[in-house]
């Protein structure tokens, strides 16, 4: 079986569980001793809230409020080239990586033993620390010496290209590299949701005559669109502010044509020392996060009231 | 024969074949994943196993000519200019990862349990603005996160790169741990409230054993975010003796001087905790479902 998917197959991220028998909420007020612990119990947490979010968050804002620090971005063209970067690299990656993910979740829930024992191997990727592994992407593709261009020309003949000095290929592989590396999680998220649908409503499609891809537009999906939904936008707030895979797979080659939000407000900050214009580039998506933000809250929330 | 009888047998023969097509197919989709998977790993070992000290573009090859584990040598002896500190930074990132995975787990698990279990009134309010510390990604955190650490007096310190781990690890843990306490029926607390326990002991007792799956997740999630994390620690860490394992080998990973392969064995070593707690929890998750 496989342990990965269980281990957060229980997990009521799907809306189709049965709705567990709650006697009407007893409007139960917390008195003496318990509020005391209650809120001795929160108060870390908030602590942490507090002093590393919302404080670091309004010196943030403070720090970049200056408008003339905008019209300096808006004037460099490496900032524009970096926004349309950005917008692939997170358009492009979350959204690819997520629909791979839920198909192959529908693979690892194949019942056959080397299915299982590849869903071992495909966790890897995950557990490896990310600076060692993207570093190790980044000497496959240099160069003519790298492994990839190496099998090109051992297996197929084939002249690699010069992976990084060609922006769409150096993107494409920043973007592959940032896939290799997430897309496992995901899958096991969606494996653990599938596993929570009742055989019952599979049974009931097959009668019905659903099988193969139409159980999947019909059945499957709607079931899982909803924490589809979230896990992309959640996906999405995470990718933003993804520093390592672009540093060290492209590093931003050739010429910082590959930079996205998160390296250029580094090189910002300690190439052109200038931290007050590297918050303001990571900034300007803002106004994009924030929305996405809410909706996924609620989303979440929508589906808490379902269950 | 009968026509059914011909209709059967035309049914079961195209029935085979579609299974054969699926069989087939998944074999290769999986040897893809394989291959997928493993390609930078075994790039990782390529350059590793490769007894000649130097660049790796000079080695070009599919599979190492002569195998060697010269350069696991290199790294357990420390015996490279580059690799002189390699244990010590080492401990500091084990350091930083176990708090990290420890301070997440116990934060997290209080808050879920006060706002879920105790019905803490206004708590709903934690736990959204908790997600909302997502809509700051953590590359634009990371700035302001360097200055007001400042002026907690926390510079150059391996707590400051905790504190920025557990805060970013936090919102997630609490949205797993708040939802899979939902399958834990509320009347367990009752009874045991019957019974005497007080907060405390419902926590201990009923809680963190019942919670174990879902702990166990966010233990693997906490210390692989850290040991991700290269961002905030070369904010945060400057002295040579705090020096982590990702910052070292961040620093170098454009040098050519650098004799990789010994720092591809660093690599593979330093892989080697998330991997260790990622496959010892998730047997111990499945023991704990088929208990419980």
């Amino acid at each position: 079986m496989s342990g990965t998917g269980e281990l957060i197959a229980t997990g009521p991220l799907v809306s189709v569980q049965a709705p567990p028998p709650r006697p009407a909420p007893v409007a139960r007020r917390l008195l003496g001793s318990d509020l005391i612990w209650a809120i001795a119990f929160v108060l870390p947490y908030a602590a942490v809230l507090l002093a590393f979010v919302a404080y670091p968050v309004g010196y943030a804002l403070w720090m970049a409020s200056k408008p003339s620090l905008y019209a300096e971005l808006i004037d460099d063209p490496v900032y524009l080239t970096t926004v349309v970067n950005t917008l692939l690299f997170v358009g492009l990656g979350v959204n690819v990586k997520m629909f791979l993910a839920l198909l192959l979740s529908g693979f690892f829930m194949r019942r056959r033993w080397w299915i299982k024992a590849l869903l071992v191997i495909y966790m890897l990727p995950w557990v490896l620390a990310a600076v060692q592994a993207f570093i190790s992407v980044h000497w496959i593709l240099i160069g003519e010496m790298g492994l990839v261009n190496r099998l090109l020309e051992e297996l197929f003949g084939i002249d690699g290209p010069m992976w990084f000095n060609n922006r769409g290929l150096a993107l494409g592989s920043n973007i592959a590299a940032y896939i290799w590396k997430w897309m496992p999680f995901w899958t096991v998220i969606f494996l653990a949701a599938r596993m929570a649908i009742p055989q019952e409503i599979h049974d009931a499609a097959e009668i019905d005559g659903a099988t193969g891809a139409r159980r999947f537009v019909h059945v499957t999906f709607p079931l899982l669109a909803n924490l589809y939904l979230v896990c992309t936008l959640l996906s999405t707030l995470w990718t933003v502010g993804d520093f390592n895979t672009v540093y060290f797979v492209s590093n931003g080659a050739p010429a910082l044509s590959t930079d996205v939000l998160a390296t250029l407000g580094f090189r910002y900050t300690f190439d052109g020392i200038k931290p007050e214009l590297g918050l303001a580039a990571m900034m300007s998506a803002l106004p994009v996060l924030i929305p996405i933000v809410i909706i996924m809250v609620r989303r979440l929330h929508t589906r808490e009231v379902q269950l | 024969m009968s026509v059914a009888a011909a209709g059967g047998e035309l049914f079961r023969r195209r029935y085979r074949r579609r299974r054969l097509f699926t069989e087939a197919g998944s074999m290769v989709l999986g040897f893809v994943l394989l291959i997928w998977s493993l390609l930078p790993i075994y790039n990782m070992f390529l350059i590793a196993l490769d007894p000649e000290e130097g660049e790796v573009e000079f080695t070009g090859n599919i599979v190492p000519p002569e195998p060697s584990l010269d350069a696991f040598g290199v790294v357990l002896t420390q015996d490279d200019r580059y690799l002189a500190q390699f244990w010590q930074q080492f401990g500091n990132s084990l350091y930083i990862g176990v708090l990290t995975m420890v301070l997440t787990l116990v934060i997290a698990s209080l808050a879920s349990f006060a706002v879920g279990r105790m019905r803490l009134g206004k708590g709903r309010w934690l736990t959204g603005a908790a997600l909302l510390t997502y809509a700051v990604p953590a590359a634009l955190l990371a700035i302001p996160f360097y200055r007001a650490m400042h002026s907690y007096g926390l510079t150059d310190s391996p707590w400051a790169v905790i504190a920025a781990q557990v805060t970013l690890a936090s919102p997630f843990a609490i949205l797993i741990l708040r939802h899979y306490a939902t399958l834990i029926p509320v009347e367990l607390d009752d009874a045991a409230r019957i019974d005497g326990a007080s907060a405390v002991q419902l926590y201990l007792r009923i809680y963190l054993p019942l919670m174990a799956p879902a702990l166990a997740v966010v233990a693997i999630f906490a210390l692989v975010l850290a040991w991700n994390d290269y961002l905030y620690q070369i904010l945060l860490l400057n002295a040579p003796g705090k020096m982590t394992v990702a910052l070292m080998q961040g620093h170098l990973f454009e040098d050519p001087d650098a004799a990789w392969n010994a720092m591809m064995a660093a690599a593979i070593i330093y892989a080697l905790p998330p991997i260790v707690i990622f496959y010892a929890l998730r047997r111990y998750v499945t023991a704990a479902l088929t208990v419980g």
